[in-house]
Parts: C-alpha cells; structure tokens; sequence
C-alpha cells in the first residue's frame, strides 16, 4: 500500500511545485491526403484531422480529472505539409488550422519542409508562403530543417530561413513578431516531437501515435533546495530520481490516453519544460546548484549535469523515449532567463554554449529589430553547426522585434511569456551567407 | 481492482467521516485505507478505496459525491491511485 508521505509529496509535487503534463500530441499522417488540386487536398486534411482527432481533447480533460493531473496542452502534429501538397500549400494551411480550432487543441504543428540536402518544388512554395501563413492562421505552427548530421547543411535554406524570420516579423508586428514564436528552424529534426513549434509527424511514423512531453522544473528546484551545499555526485542523483517520478507519470498518461483513443503510445518525450510562472524555471535550478544567475560561468557544466540527468532518470521510467528528450532553455517562456537575459547575465553567446548540451537550442530570443536576415542566418548556421558536428537536434527559435533595440521588452503572453530584447554581433556576415550551396556532411555521417 | 484516492479537507466538525463513510457505503463503494488527522482546527483525512463495486463512471461516483460536499462544506477531491503507484512502485 502506497504511504501517505508518498501520497502527500505526490500532490505536493502537482500542487505547489508546478508538475504538469505539459502536452499530449496526436502524430497524424496525411499522406494519404494529397491531391492536385489544393482545394481539394484542404478538404481531405480537414476532414481527416476531424475524423481522427475528435476525442483527442475530451479523453485528455478526463484523465485530467481522473488523476489529478493537469495536461495543459492536447496538440496535433501532421506530416510535413510539403510532402502533401502539389500545388498552393496556402489552402492547407487554412485547413489545418480551421480543423485545430474545430477539435479545441492548443496548437497544431507540421505546416514543415524538410530540406537539409535541398529542396523541392513544393519546398520552395511551402517556405514562401509561410510569413503569410502564419500571419493569417491561429494554430498552425511552422518548421523547416535545413541540416542534419548525415546531409549536411542546406546554405540555401539558412539563407532563405534568415529572409522568412524577417517577414515574418513584419506581417506580425503588431503582435511583437508572434508568428516568429510558431516558426523553427532546425537541424536534426525528429520524427515524433510532441513539442511545438517544432511537432511534426514523420515519414518513419505509423498512421497515428500518441506522444507525451512531461514538464517539471519547479519539482527538481524544490528537490535540489533539499541538499544545498552537497558534492555533484549527490545533485546528480537527486535529479535522476526526480526525473523518474515525473517521467513515470508521464508513461501512465499516455498508455492511458493511447488505450483510451485506441491509438499507439508513440513516445514519452522527457523534458524539462518551464514556463513563464515563477517556481516553473530551469534557469532557477542551475540557480539552485550555485550560481548566481544563469550565465555565470558555470552555467553550461551545471546544465549538462541537469539534461543528462533527466535522461538518465526517465530513461528507466518509460518503455519508448523520443522526441527531443531534455532541458529546454527558451528564454521568454522561463521567469530565470527572462531575468538573467534582463539583466545582462546571460547573452546570446553563452545561450549558444548552453545549446550544445542540452535540448533544443536558441529558443524564444527576442533579437533587436533592425538585426539583418543575413545576421539570422547566420545565427541559424552557427546552431545547425552545432547539431550537424555533435549528432543532436538543435533549433533556433528568434523573435527579430520590430522597432525595437537590445533592453527593450516583447511581449507574446500565456506560455510564450515575454522577453527582453537581446543584442546581436554587429559585425557584418553578408559575403558568407551570399555564397549559398551546402556545407558537407562530416566525417562521421559516414558511420556505414 | 480500480484504486482511488478520496481525500476531504475543511474545517473540522461532528459526522464527517461517517457522512463521507455512509454515501460511499450507499454507492456500494469498500473503503480500503483511512489516514485522517486535526491540524489546527484542520480536518484532513486521506481515503483509499475500490470504485468497482459502484459500477458507474468514474464522472458519475464523482457526481454523487457533490451532496456531501456541499451538505459538510468541505473539499472532496477524488482521484485515481494508478499516479501515485506509477511514481513510488516500480
């Protein structure tokens, strides 16, 4: 019989210390889908989406209810709308984001191209449509790869990718730049991320699956407030047996959820997801190990401990692990970044430290307005360079806020937060960014 | 078996563990496991039981549970015991 201690710190954990399911994601193909005519492709996504789709919210608001959990996201991801669409990819998009709002999700993700050897016809066309897409749509989310260990990096694409932010930006202005908050750019991009922006469902993927992502920085805070002053040996431990009561409840939902739809468990995602609130920070654990904000030096030691931990600690707690598995570091969406960014502790340099050990990368940076596309893509490369070399997905998320400088603050609300506006090397990179054509794959792509 | 915690918090008064005891007796449900305590004029108590003999949804006990919640004015919270067991048994 289970002890009231361990029922008491059960509820604690959900009540006072921000444990949550932070999404249940419905993976989906569309494949089966396309058609020659756009119109009609729509259609089909449309009422594929609903057929599919339509208990996802309702079976996810009852074990809510039943365990005493909250799961504050039920989202879709679809396959790579470029993969779909043989014309205009515009009317999709409408589609999905027509059927999102009709079956009450947060988000769906997979208005995505997938380029890091080149691109396609409908590549192209998916890409140039998706500052309007994503200034005239609610839910749909966007993601492009344009690098991958075993491919290379696609120059082209980081070229374009940098224009597309710019855009972006612009047709969504009055919102501080919030479609730029639905667009990632990524290398190595997975197939069964249940996280946006990034979720899509990929072409290794079965008809549907049901991918969990778990949330829980204030629990592994509160655990590390136990044992101030120990060696890293005892930290590590600590975050490991965390990680594994957080994960283990995220093994049961889904199994759950995925009896309950009658849909495969795909993964469990194991991250650490923080959110705006305070006591929700990852920012606050490295904090928590001994530093005074993050960005002191240190920082990057203190979160590969953290990330490598939480692999550690969830790996045993659920039978598939995927998606993008770690810490995440997005700035405007932690209460501890925001603050470190604010103050001038962490910048966009040590962030780009940061992304190399632990998952994703550049995520949520509010970037000065008048930042050159060339400068994004420039920053786009850099990250996918780090994915590229070390085999691990990395992303870049910016937010280039329009009309405003390095200090000011961009406002996006609810999970997204809010950032302050970070700066950005003024040094030109326009040459290097003008040749285009693709960076080789690495020695060790070549592993056959 | 399907396991679930009750757990009623409020104000400590007369009758309610046999208030709470009796509806769930009336809903043919077996009480497994009582901890129950006085913290500062506090009442909590923590109840395991088995909802199967009930035979009816989990929303529905929850439902027939609302009378007493109001009629004792405390806090009735019901939910399954699989989360704790998934996060303290391997």
């Amino acid at each position: 019989m289970i002890e009231t201690g361990e029922i008491l710190q059960t509820l604690r954990m959900i009540q006072e210390e921000n444990f949550d399911i932070r999404t249940i994601t419905l993976g989906l193909n569309l494949l089966d889908c396309s058609d020659e005519n756009p119109e009609r492709c729509a259609e089909r996504v449309y009422t594929k989406i609903c057929r599919q789709a339509r208990q996802l919210v309702p079976v996810g608001e009852s074990i809510e209810k039943e365990f005493g959990i909250p799961i504050v996201n039920k989202r879709i991801s679809v396959t790579p709308v470029s993969l779909i669409c043989q014309g205009d990819p515009r009317p999709i998009a409408k589609a999905l984001d027509r059927a999102a709002q009709e079956m009450g999700v947060d988000f769906l993700g997979g208005y995505s191209a997938l380029m890091h050897k080149g691109a396609t016809l409908a590549d192209e066309r998916l890409l140039e449509s998706i500052p309007e897409v994503l200034s005239e749509t609610k839910l749909v989310c966007s993601s492009v790869n344009v690098a991958s260990t075993r491919a290379g990096m696609n120059m082209n694409a980081i070229r374009e990718m940098g224009e597309i932010i710019k855009k972006t930006a612009e047709k969504t202005a009055d919102s501080d730049g919030l479609g730029c908050a639905k667009l990632v750019v990524f290398a190595n991009a997975v197939e069964d991320n249940p996280f946006m922006a990034g979720a899509f469902c990929g072409i290794g993927e079965p008809e549907s699956a049901i991918n969990v992502g778990v949330s829980g920085p204030g629990v592994v805070k509160v655990a590390m407030e136990q044992i101030r002053g120990e060696p890293f040996d005892v930290v590590a431990e600590t975050i490991k047996r965390t990680a594994f009561k957080i994960t283990r409840v995220g093994q049961l939902v889904a199994r759950e959820a995925s009896q309950r739809l009658k849909i495969p468990f795909g993964i469990v995602d194991l991250s650490l997801a923080p959110t705006p609130a305070r006591g929700d920070s990852v920012a606050h654990i490295l904090t928590e190990m001994g530093l005074e904000m993050a960005g002191a030096p240190g920082t990057t030691a203190a979160l590969a401990l953290l990330n490598d931990a939480v692999k550690k600690g969830g790996v045993m707690a659920s039978n598939h692990v995927g998606g993008l598995s770690g810490a995440f570091i997005p700035v405007s969406e932690d209460i501890g970044m925001i603050e470190a960014a604010a103050c001038g502790a962490l910048t966009l340099e040590k962030l780009e430290a940061m992304t190399c050990v632990c998952s994703v990368g550049l995520d949520m940076i509010a970037v000065p307005g008048d930042t050159t596309a060339a400068a994004i893509s420039g920053i786009i490369a850099d990250e996918a360079a780090i994915g590229m070399i070390n085999n691990k997905t990395t992303a870049v998320r910016v937010i280039p806020a329009v009309g405003k400088k390095a200090g000011d603050r961009v406002e996006f609300g609810g999970l997204l937060g809010y950032a302050p506006v970070m700066s950005v090397n003024a040094y030109r990179n326009d040459d290097f960014i003008a040749r285009g054509g693709r960076i080789p794959a690495p020695l060790h792509a070549m592993r056959n | 078996m399907t396991k679930a915690l009750i757990s009623v918090s409020g104000l400590d008064a007369t009758g309610i563990i046999a208030r709470v005891a009796t509806r769930l007796s009336e809903l043919n449900i077996n009480i497994l496991d009582i901890s129950q305590t006085i913290l500062g004029g506090y009442f909590t108590m923590m109840m395991i039981v088995d909802l199967d003999g009930a035979n009816r949804s989990f929303d529905e006990i929850d439902q027939a549970l609302q009378p007493v919640r109001e009629e004792l004015q405390m806090a009735i919270h019901m939910q399954r015991m699989d989360i704790f067991d998934a996060m303290h048994r391997i």
